[in-house]
């Protein structure tokens, strides 16, 4: 009876290391470098903020346009072009409302910086906030985005 | 996975670089509809931007970026002959890149 017992749980704990050496046990996250894990991880805007600025306090500017549809009619595709006449070394895009509010970060060195494009998920209508760090100082623009069909689940 | 780069006039000078990287940007909250197990999150984090071999710009993306993702920046102060390159890696460790030469 013993020897049932102690040969079952073997084969169990061997079954378990070909799973974890075949890496169905790994963590889903692996980071690649200096990837802003806080920033783009956080589930509430300020905490994100605070992650990538180091401050929440923002202003909004005429300095920052966006360019998105008022109306996305498929919530999984959503562009957004931000534009800015000011020298800027971050870009970040927050949509309220997402479970993970903060979807993207630029850093900008030399050079680049004006312009800043990509398409973003969205679960639901929501404010879509773009925010752009430029000597210091936090510059924002808002626009209300209306999504008829999320992009999120399946 | 394939990365493709295209390069034009900037409509504010300089040069716009468009990269549609194909990858499936995976949440982590969808599930296998025929097993009903919940799909790994699996996203671009990182994209380089580089002239002539110097990184200019870095955008960091994570789950909420649609599939394909399509990144366009602007890059003022490249001028013909620069080669622009971008790569990128993900979450799982996969890396892919793309260059092309301003004309």
């Amino acid at each position: 009876m013993k020897r049932r017992t102690f040969i079952k749980g073997s084969m169990a704990s061997a079954a378990l290391a070909v799973a974890a050496g075949a890496g169905l046990l790994k963590p889903t996250r692996v980071l690649a470098a200096d990837w802003p894990e806080a920033a783009l991880s956080a589930d509430q805007v300020d905490a994100a903020m605070q992650a990538a600025f180091g401050s929440g306090d923002v202003t909004d500017s005429g300095d920052v346009q966006i360019k998105a549809p008022l109306q996305a009619e498929n919530g999984a595709v959503v562009p957004i072009q931000v534009t800015t006449s000011v020298k800027a070394d971050k870009i970040a895009i927050i949509s309220e409302k997402n479970p993970i509010p903060m979807v993207t970060v630029l850093d900008a060195g030399d050079g680049a910086g004006g312009l800043y494009s990509i398409r973003i998920k969205m679960g639901e209508t929501s404010p879509v906030h773009c925010v752009v760090s430029s000597g210091g100082k936090l510059l924002r623009a808002t626009q209300e985005i209306k999504v008829t069909v999320g992009g999120c689940g399946g | 996975m394939t990365t493709k780069m295209k390069i034009k006039t900037g409509n504010s000078g300089g040069y716009d670089v468009l990269v549609l990287a194909k990858h499936p940007m995976e949440t982590g909250n969808r599930k296998d509809q025929k097993t009903g197990e919940m799909i790994p999150a699996h996203f671009i984090q990182t994209m380089v931007f580089s002239v002539n071999g110097t990184p200019v710009a870095q955008a960091h993306l994570n789950q909420g970026i649609s599939a394909n993702p399509l990144v366009g920046i602007n890059i003022s102060n490249a001028k013909p002959g620069d080669t622009v390159s971008v790569s990128w890696t993900d979450n799982k460790g996969e890396s892919d890149s793309a260059e092309t030469t301003i004309s």
